[in-house]
């Protein structure tokens, strides 16, 4: 885009989108258009800003896993536990008790297994059952009950199924206070795992259906979705230290959009030699980057599908077998379709009912040695890989205890440049020159929905579209003004 | 006789009280057999269809198009809820109230350890509405008939409050529903 500001060009059409997202907040779409109805700006905005970097200073570190967490109800457990694992540092501690690092572990995974299915079922489905062209009243969560009753209960119990677990290891199923600087505040008991381990089966089955139905869709619809707002990219995880894919813990890792390591298990806790963000006017959520490629070329997506494209293995065998035939489609290489990301998330639905089989089974969520002391340090570091993505939190304590220094970069800002390129590409190989319906502009969100970056954005338009194309004059006034409610 | 309809908004809030209304797990089966969706996120109309029994707000009020929704709210539902801590009493965001935002938004776009902005413009465009001096809880803005604390509350909490309203009982919240961490 050559420039950042918002462009008034005389006669431009401006199309808006809005409410699209809700990412930490909220977003819209807007796109210009020129006289000869070319595309000649393209933008995703997120409009809402907190500050939470600047009043979290001066409180007690110990609030942060409880405090950040209400940053984000739809993956709070990925920003307790980056909080958690950063005060782990802070407080010396650099190797956890094997219960509190299981019980972390099983919480974390619980959290993946609801967050996706969620994703899935209750809001990409209805783009992938009905098509991005369905009637809006019925392409949503309630049409897809109506209409295939037995999948939209299988995602409901699913997402309950990880509800569940992060209740038993967190307190609650919302912005829980299990992980605790230096470990964690309980335990499994048996009565508890044995609750899980009834229903497990049926989980687990489940999860194998949602990978068929997400693997079956796209294998059916290749030719379509492969060019669908693509686009070669770096990608970035976190990596187990022999290259497993592993969501809790890891080095960092980043691979070109051909496979070429950019870098590999870097020690997290130096990020700011690797990573800066860039500002932009035109959105409070900035612009993430790998310094030694600058802004231009150094971003980079993150969450499922960089998770496919970084990883060496998986280390479950259902997951790991579905990886390679996965991998397989690109002959090992990175995969750069936008819509494989749903492919990946199921994936990764698996991974984690794997995952948590093989914890119920551990006997260590049963220890009694919940947590570890330290000498108190003044910088804690924490990542994790969040159901969205990589997520970063730092803080710096001073000797009061109280947080001196906070930096976030949260897993949706990660994919910021990328879901700004797929509205581009999508505007530009749907929008130009053509009668603008409804289905079309749905292909913008389907698009950023792709990145599941928040619970709303990835929502429907349901009957009426708030959809306002504007004639703006170089004055900035409106010269003209259409379609606002329009029904489609 | 047609369905009552129920529209839900998050405004300065972080979702989770709408993951608590799935939380509700498998009575949302029988919750879209009592009512129909209207304006919401969550199976989301962008724009109100008809005139709503309820509608249930998450989050207080940060910026301009915040209160322009609430508003908007409280002209299309009879009742309005305050759901959550955030929309209560502005809960966590609002911990920005104590802090000229300048100083918040000079932590985000200028001073921050990974910021790379060598303009130092911090974000100003118009597509971006203003924020608020400060942040407002909801009964601040708007008139509010019902508040339901916890952070978020529990599932079993909104599931009494709206079934209760939609089946004209008085609302009987037992103490464990009532959550104020
Ligand atoms: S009350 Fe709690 S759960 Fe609800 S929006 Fe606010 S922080 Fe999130």
């Amino acid at each position: 885009m050559a420039t950042e500001t918002a462009e008034r060009k005389p006669t431009a059409k401006r199309i808006v989108i809005e409410p699209v997202t809700r990412v930490e907040g909220h977003g819209k779409v807007t796109i210009l258009l020129d006289e000869q109805e070319r595309v000649r700006q393209a933008r995703l905005h997120i409009v809402e800003f907190r500050g939470f970097e600047r009043y979290i200073r001066g409180r007690p570190y110990w609030e942060a896993p409880v405090l950040v967490q209400r940053l984000c109800g739809i993956c709070p457990v990925s920003h307790h536990l980056a909080a958690a694992k950063a005060m782990d540092q802070v407080v010396g501690v650099d190797t956890l008790p094997p219960t509190a690092e299981k019980m972390r572990r099983l919480m974390h995974y619980g959290q993946m297994l609801q967050s996706h299915a969620l994703h899935f079922f209750h809001l990409v489905s209805p783009d992938l059952l009905f098509g991005f062209d369905a009637d809006p009243a019925i392409r949503n969560i309630v049409g897809v009950a109506r209409k295939f009753p037995d999948l939209a209960v299988q995602g409901v119990m699913l997402r309950k199924y990880g509800q569940e677990i992060i209740k038993a290891t967190a307190g609650k199923k919302i912005h829980g206070t299990g992980a605790i600087p230096g470990g964690i505040n309980k335990n499994l008991s048996i009565a508890e795992r044995d609750g899980f381990l009834k229903d497990l089966d049926q989980i687990l089955a489940w999860s194998r259906g949602a990978l068929k139905i997400a693997r079956d869709y796209t294998m059916e619809h290749l030719k379509d979705l492969a060019d669908f707002g693509s686009f070669e990219s770096n990608h970035l995880s976190l990596i187990r230290a022999d290259g497993a894919m592993d969501l809790y813990h890891g080095g960092l890792r980043a691979v070109g959009a051909r496979g070429g390591k950019i870098f590999d298990h870097v020690d997290y806790r130096n990020y700011l030699d690797y990573i800066a963000e860039e500002v932009k006017p035109w959105s409070y959520m900035k612009f993430p980057f790998i310094k030694s490629l600058g802004p231009e070329k150094g971003w980079y997506r993150v969450g499922p599908l960089a998770r496919l494209n970084t990883a060496d293995f998986i280390d479950t065998p259902e997951a790991e077998a579905a990886r390679k035939e996965f991998m397989a489609l690109t002959k090992g290489k990175p995969n750069n379709v936008t819509m494989a990301y749903h492919w990946a998330r199921m994936i990764e639905l698996l991974h984690a009912a794997e995952k948590i089989r093989d914890l119920l089974h551990d006997a260590d969520l049963q220890g009694t040695e919940l947590r570890a002391r330290g000498e108190r340090r003044p910088v804690g570091i924490g990542l994790i890989e969040a159901p969205r993505g990589t997520l970063f939190h730092h803080y710096e304590v001073d000797e009061n205890d109280q947080i001196a220094r906070c930096n976030l970069i949260v897993s949706t800002t990660n994919n910021n440049t990328p879901m700004n390129r797929a509205v581009e590409k999508v505007a530009h190989d749907y929008l130009e020159g053509v009668q603008i319906t409804e289905g079309l502009l749905n292909r913008i969100e389907v698009a950023i929905r792709a990145y599941d970056p928040c619970l709303s954005c990835a929502t429907h338009a349901m009957g009426r579209m708030p959809l306002e194309v504007e004639i703006v004059g170089a004055d900035g006034a409106v010269r003209a003004r259409g379609g606002k409610g329009l029904y489609v | 006789m047609s369905k009552p309809r129920v529209a839900t908004a998050s405004l300065a809030g972080c979702f989770g009280c709408h993951m608590s209304i799935l939380d509700i797990d498998d009575r949302i089966l029988q919750l879209i057999e009592l009512v129909e969706f209207d304006k919401s996120p969550i199976d989301d109309y962008k724009g109100f269809t008809q005139r709503c029994a309820i509608g249930l707000i998450e989050g207080g009020c940060c910026n301009a198009e915040n209160v322009h929704v609430l508003q908007d709210f409280r002209k299309n539902c009879d009742i309005l809820i305050a759901l959550g801590e955030c929309a209560i009493c502005g809960g966590i965001p609002a911990m920005r109230n104590t802090i000229p935002l300048r100083e918040c938004l000079a932590e985000a776009y200028l001073d921050g350890p990974t910021v790379h902005n060598p303009s130092r413009r911090i974000p100003d465009d118009p597509e971006i509405p203003r924020l608020l001096n400060r942040v407002y809880p909801c009964h601040e803005v708007v008139k509010m008939d019902y508040y339901l604390q916890g952070c978020p509350p529990p599932a079993d909490a909104i599931w009494a409050a709206l079934t209760a309203l939609l089946t004209n009982r008085p609302i009987q919240l037992p103490y464990e529903l009532l959550k104020y961490d």
